[in-house]
């Protein structure tokens, strides 16, 4: 019998010991992250930041596959070097339709939360295929081949319908027309480009990479860069209604 | 076990396995077959194999084996699973060679960017987390599972839980490197730092992780020791942490299960959270509890001495455990993250700096008395170095912490620095130094084939880290000072390609030291090459005490 | 932000403070209880032995 008592509370040792580290790593991680779903500074909204067009989120899905995060940030500091370098300082509302975030850790490359229209769509394609053409002292790959890969996006509205499972506000309208408006938006002067504005405010629509035959992964990427960081409108945003 | 004569059948888990992995194999056949891209098909396909495979290595082994399964004691002695531990510990090696020279790889991309060949699957972009991937979970892993399921099985005295289990976890362990890695270089990746293995992958590590998790707790449950001993408090917190963490920071939905893609279903600044979360106490818990949990095991056997202090030990770790969880939003200061989040990550890091230094020294202090082994015993000596550098990069980890020199050092190479020298320093020696004391006991020989090649492997690498981190240092400070750098009449100085440039003798002298301290593994890789092959005389008995050089 | 950081650092300076203070000091008198000595003694000696 006391032999049984004490084996068997040395059983009950490890779940113990178990339940201490569950216990103590469950409190630090709770408090840090669970307040994030309430304070206001977190969830607000800021005018102006909406959901990716199909075209822009097919191209944020290049950048994740090619790991620019591994080189590139996205998340302009309130320092005084980095608001002239870069812009105004990123807002978390900036980030809150990005699955994942690609804040990023490392600046091998210069920060691209503000990239949005800083350069020409010419100027991506060519330093997107050759990054020493442009910048004889630049250190980045060469992405010639994004230009000559068609855009595989036939599955765009499966996506879409994910994140609105999670929560990104796609109306029914958006996921339905999602490969039409990938189309429209790699176009030129298209007439359907009005409907296009209206489901995304502010959206570019152009022939991004040169090439009008067809839509290219170069489309993509250079549709999203364009648009980082250009969707909240500075001039009119108040920052003392949002303070962190 | 009492049987003397008995029938010969199957066991349920081999049976129940072998259906599994045959209804699998099928499963698998038909996503590849389906899969939207090429990639996620040969990823299938890997599957199929791999499951068909085990079928046949299940029936295989029961056609070959006796019908009595394996005793759990032989002569009244514990009957210890040694095959699983072997396993790892090779895979280790071979896959920490893997991932340094993918490191000297990139590290020369940086200094000479036409090295990326402008490929997509040779880039920087796929060929870092790669990198990471490898020398973290693929070397770091198996050397964390090879030295767990020795420890706890020597200090519970009982053979490993599990028929089948523990071969289970090494090599469905080795099948997810084996899908991470060709993942990254086929641009399936999930986006998220030292998480990048897509949602399948995650899944089936899932799997793995909770066996491990079994094993390892079973054999604890049935020990013959009334103590834990303090190293498996250390592998526990970190099987267990892995596990909260990996599912916490891997919450996605696929798009579908015929593409690899998926969606977090954390977005922004929680998904920033998540990630720090889980990305500082991967180190915390994978690079730190589990390699203390090394120190505490293997510095003593060893040194042949107990730990300095055995209750500083416990006070250790549950002060780590406790304190290292609040720290991750250190990565995040001046982002967009609450002020008050930073200030309590900046805050816990900082008091962080007081546990480890308590195990630092009591790492270091288990040597008192018999320091003159170092002079002569070059694995001690990696280990004790190993310690030290743990001391170094745990006070320098506080210091980055505070928000002023963070906002410096931030997003520049003094990290890419402080990280190497816990990685190539601590981690990669006291892993080093383990691999040296478990490949004679495992393989039942004296010594290893060469100790001093051991020596020159020390020296090789140590120099490489030494290279490394000052590169590293110098380069780190000179950029972020020059990011900020204003003329005298309020400009920026410089432009941000000039700091791009500036970096570039700094990239070279990190490649070198890459370089040198893949040297010194290849040197490992031959002296454990040579001792496994039978060059060095065989030990008197199995298991015995690691044989010491004379001390005098 | 000045509201949930007040609430905050009280509430970490309060029931934080002791919630530490308390698992720091049972801790202590964990490892450092002069009853558990042997068995710690006993268990750092457990690398050692052979089997």
């Amino acid at each position: 019998m006391s032999l049984w008592n004490r084996h068997k509370i040395f059983e009950t040792n490890s779940i113990v010991l178990i339940l201490g580290i569950l216990v103590m790593i469950a409190i630090g991680g709770l408090v840090e992250i669970v307040p994030l779903y309430y304070l206001k500074s977190t969830i607000e909204k800021v005018d102006g930041v909406r959901p990716y067009t199909p075209l822009e989120l097919a191209g944020r899905n290049i950048y994740v596959r090619e790991g620019c995060y591994n080189c590139h940030s996205q998340m302009v500091r309130p320092l005084r070097d980095e608001v002239e370098r870069y812009g105004h300082y990123s807002l978390a509302a900036e980030s809150m339709y990005d699955r994942p975030f690609q804040w990023g850790s490392k600046r091998t490359g210069p920060d691209l939360a503000r990239l949005g229209g800083k350069y020409s769509d010419e100027w991506h394609r060519a330093h997107l295929a050759e990054p020493r053409s442009i910048v004889p002292g630049s250190i980045m790959p060469g992405y010639a081949w994004l230009a000559t890969t068609p855009l595989k996006a036939d599955g765009i509205e499966q996506d879409m319908k994910v994140q609105k499972l999670l929560g990104v506000p796609y109306s029914d309208e958006m996921v339905a027309k999602a490969k039409a408006d990938l189309r429209i938006q790699a176009t030129t002067d298209d007439p359907e480009a009005d409907a296009l504005l209206k489901r995304y405010p502010k959206a570019s629509a152009r022939d991004f990479d040169g090439n009008p035959a067809e839509v290219s992964e170069a489309d993509a990427l250079i549709a999203y860069l364009q648009m980082l960081g250009t969707q909240v409108d500075f001039r009119l945003y108040d920052n003392k209604a949002n303070l962190r | 076990m009492a049987h003397t004569i008995q029938l010969k059948r199957m066991t349920t888990s081999e049976m129940g396995l072998a259906i599994f992995a045959a209804l699998f194999s099928l499963f698998a056949l038909v996503v590849a077959a389906k899969a939207e891209t090429s990639g996620y098909a040969f990823h299938a396909a890997i599957f199929t194999l791999a499951s068909a495979a085990s079928v046949f290595a299940i029936a295989n082994r029961y056609f070959n084996r006796p019908a009595a399964l394996p005793p759990q004691e032989v002569d009244g002695r514990p009957n210890y699973n040694f095959g699983p531990v072997k396993f790892a510990t090779i895979a280790s090696v071979i896959w920490g060679i893997a991932g340094f020279a993918v490191g000297v790889v990139i590290a020369l991309q940086l200094a000479w960017p036409g090295l990326n060949l402008d490929l997509p699957w040779t880039s920087f972009g796929r060929l870092r987390p790669l990198h990471t991937s490898a020398v973290i979970f693929a070397f770091g892993g198996n050397v964390l599972i090879a030295t767990s399921f020795y420890v706890v099985q020597r200090t519970s005295r009982v053979r490993l839980a599990g028929d089948l289990a523990p071969w289970f976890v090494v090599l469905g362990y080795n099948l997810f490197i084996v899908i991470a890695g060709t993942g990254y270089m086929l641009g399936i990746t999930q986006g998220k730092e030292y998480a990048e293995p897509e949602w399948y992958a995650d899944l089936f590590l899932t799997i793995v992780w909770v066996v491990y998790f079994l094993v390892f707790l079973a054999t604890i449950i049935k020990r013959k020791e009334p103590h834990i001993y303090v190293a498996n408090w250390f592998y526990m917190a970190f099987i267990v942490t892995i596990a909260v963490l990996h599912l916490g920071n891997n919450a996605t939905i696929p798009v579908s299960v015929f593409s690899p893609k998926s969606y977090i279903v954390w977005a922004g600044v929680q998904d920033a959270m998540v990630q720090w979360w889980y990305g500082h106490n991967a180190v915390g818990f994978f690079l730190t509890a589990g390699f203390l949990a090394i120190m505490y095991y293997f510095i003593p056997k060893r040194a042949n001495r107990p730990v300095y202090s055995y209750r500083l030990s416990i006070i250790h770790f549950w002060a780590l455990i406790f304190l290292y969880i609040w720290a991750g939003p250190h990565h995040l200061h001046y982002t967009a993250l609450p002020d008050w989040a930073q200030t309590l990550g900046m805050t816990f890091s900082v008091m962080l700096w007081m546990p480890s230094w308590g195990g630092m020294i009591n790492g270091l202090m288990t040597l008192s008395g018999a320091w003159d082994k170092l002079r002569t015993d070059p694995v001690l000596r990696m280990m004790v170095v190993s310690v030290a550098f743990y001391g170094m990069s745990t006070f320098e980890g506080p210091l980055m912490s505070v928000k002023a020199v963070n906002s410096l050092s931030h997003y520049t190479d003094w990290t890419i620095g402080h990280v190497h020298s816990g990685a190539l320093g601590w981690v990669g020696y006291v892993s080093f130094g383990a691999i040296y004391c478990l490949v004679p006991w495992l393989w039942n020989r004296r010594e290893m084939y060469s100790l001093r090649l051991i020596n020159w492997h020390f020296w090789i690498s140590t120099l490489g880290i030494v290279l490394y981190i000052t590169a590293m240092w110098v380069s780190g400070i000179l950029q972020g000072l020059m990011w900020r750098a204003y003329t005298t009449l309020g400009f920026l100085e410089y432009s941000f390609i000039e700091t791009v440039e500036a970096m570039h003798p700094f990239y070279v002298i990190r490649a070198l030291g890459g370089l040198l301290f893949l040297g010194g593994a290849l040197i490992m890789a031959w002296n454990v090459w040579r001792t496994i092959a039978g060059a060095g005389e065989p030990a008197s008995k199995m298991g015995a005490i690691p044989a010491l050089v004379p001390a005098e | 932000m000045n509201e949930t950081y007040r609430m905050l650092a009280e509430f970490a300076q309060t029931w934080g403070l002791l919630y530490f203070v308390s698992i720091f000091a049972g801790v202590l008198v964990y490892a450092l209880a002069p009853s558990r000595r042997g068995r710690f003694d006993a268990a750092a000696r457990m690398p050692l032995q052979e089997d």
